[in-house]
């Protein structure tokens, strides 16, 4: 599978992804590592259906039991989350467009709002909402769908450090909880291997895929975790994957083309 | 001996506006009390500028004897027949151009055509149109809110955050969803703006309107009163159309704070 932005208004065309073959297994943990620029949002929004392959087909294998049931949820970078609802109304957000009876619904949403322990602050607006209570908001709407695959786009990159290590922990928990597969982007390597059953490390402009590098730590995994030998030990392999790369990115401070709100589809006033 | 002291400066005083509320008052009586001492030492004759008191005084009788609510009412009925007429098409017009290709092809070089043309200047082909009655005054309103409301709500859904579009996208929300439960709501403080603006709009025209013909309304009210030369009658419209803006704006925000909680 493969993408390339077409030209536009003096951009040459950008193949953002390139020869891109992976699979997700059930339950599976994958976490998508690669410096900034090298395609791994725009392969998180290939499989979520929000743009369309240049080649290639991206697809679900198996017997569908329940065919209303979504194939994938958002958890996005920037929380998304609609500031015109509650937390309650965000989570149900999902459900609505799935045409559930009311009742259902909200009885689901806030189960999902309990997995993700906001219950107490279902009737609260996000901008009255910390960074970290708003992702988790974000991801308790994604969970409430019950989709097949979780898509996590850099979840954790707009939180602080402290923040984000602790919901690396609470991610864990819900995978443990949920039994999803997950597919996580991000460019923070201790996330990627404190998550991770397989980390694929992309290389920079065309993304291709550079090493699928499998992370043998017993799941689920809590901060101990982090002490161990061979987490450090991937953690150094995976930077020494990136780390050219990513000292390439840095020297070239343009935009990636997907980044810019041009192309993201704002028209002119 | 010690070492020299150097106190920090303060510097907050820069960065503050502070809010002076007697001063608006005061500001105001000030003006108020200057203009009847002015009209009573006779160095305003009142003809041109009559006293506060008087104009005051005559704003009651007006309002006694039905004269100044029979006119109020003539010119509100317009305003809000022509505001809501305009405001709906609007919108809708608004949402369209924002959303949908087609209808940005097609909507946006006719609104950028027809948007400066006064719009008094099409009274007299809407009067050929419609006769001399209430519907050319209403439809001239209609189409003054109509472009303000139509431009602030293309705003409103072309500024709607991308990201959110991709949430309700990514849940699957049909079209209609999209419209309603995404692009609307991030599009209606923009909305409100325009709101603002229509108002001002409304008001201007439904006093050209019944300037130019009319029997009844503020506007003809006050070129009335100027004919016979009763200036207190021309102040008293005056006064009830600033009221009238006034109120209008105060409608608009509470309605802005019930609607925009989020803000």
């Amino acid at each position: 599978m493969s993408h390339v932005y077409p030209a536009a208004r003096g951009h040459p065309p950008l193949t953002a992804l390139e020869e891109i073959r992976l699979e997700v297994g059930a339950g599976e943990v994958v976490v998508v590592l690669g410096p900034s620029g090298c395609g791994k949002s725009t392969l998180l929004n290939l499989i979520a259906g929000l743009i369309r392959p240049t080649s290639g087909t991206i697809a679900f294998v198996g017997e569908r039991a329940d065919p209303g049931r979504p194939l994938t949820a958002v958890v996005f970078q920037e929380f998304a989350l609609f500031p015109w609802r509650t937390v309650l109304g965000n989570v149900g957000f999902g459900l609505e467009c799935l045409r559930l009876a009311p009742g259902e619904a909200r009885e689901r949403a806030r189960q999902a709002i309990r997995l993700v322990g906001l219950e107490g602050f279902t009737d609260k607006y996000p901008h009255e909402l910390s960074g970290g209570m708003k992702q988790r908001a974000a991801m308790a709407r994604a969970l409430a769908v019950d989709p097949v695959l979780l898509l996590l786009d850099e979840p954790l990159s707009a939180l602080d450090a402290q923040t984000r290590t602790l919901l690396q922990g609470e991610l864990m928990k819900l995978w443990a909880a949920t039994g999803k597969s997950f597919f996580h982007v991000t460019h923070n390597i201790e996330e990627a291997v404190f998550l991770a059953h397989r980390i694929v490390v992309l290389s920079r402009r065309p993304g291709r895929i550079r090493e699928i590098v499998p992370v043998g730590l017993p799941h689920p995994r809590d901060e101990g975790v982090r002490l161990l030998p061979a987490f450090a030990a991937t953690v150094a392999h995976c930077w020494g994957l990136i780390r050219d790369e990513a000292q390439a990115a840095l020297l070239a401070p343009e935009a990636a083309p997907w980044e810019s709100p041009r192309r993201a589809g704002a028209g002119e006033p | 001996m010690s070492e020299p002291r150097h106190p920090v400066p303060d510097r907050s005083g820069l960065l503050a506006v502070r809010r002076h509320p007697g001063v608006s008052l005061a500001g105001i009586a000030a003006l108020l009390l200057a203009w009847e001492a002015a009209a009573r030492s006779g160095l305003l004759p009142p003809l041109f500028l009559p006293a506060p008191s008087a104009c005051a005084l005559r704003a009651w009788e007006l309002l006694a004897n039905g004269e100044l609510p029979r006119h109020l009412a003539a010119s509100l009925r317009r305003i809000v027949l022509g505001f809501a007429l305009g405001a709906g098409a609007g919108v809708a017009v608004g949402v369209a151009t924002g959303h949908f290709g087609r209808a940005r092809a097609l909507g946006q070089p006719l609104i950028a055509a027809t948007y400066p043309i006064p719009k008094i200047a099409i009274l007299p082909l809407l009067i050929l149109w419609l006769g001399i009655g209430e519907p050319p005054k209403v439809a001239v309103i209609a189409i003054g809110v109509f472009f303000p409301m139509a431009i602030n709500t293309h705003a409103g859904i072309v500024g709607c955050d991308p990201a959110l579009l991709r949430a309700g996208v990514s849940f699957g929300a049909t079209r209609w969803a999209l419209v309603r439960k995404v692009l609307l709501p991030a599009a209606l403080p923009m909305i409100f703006a325009g709101l603002r603006l229509a108002a001002g709009v409304a008001l201007l025209l439904v006093v050209s309107a019944e300037l130019i013909a009319a029997d009844s309304g503020l506007g003809f009210m006050i070129l009335n009163a100027a004919d016979l030369l009763r200036t207190e009658d021309l102040m008293v419209g005056l006064a009830a159309l600033s009221a009238l803006g006034l109120l209008f704006n105060a409608a608009i925000g509470a309605l802005e704070r019930r609607l925009v909680r989020w803000k």
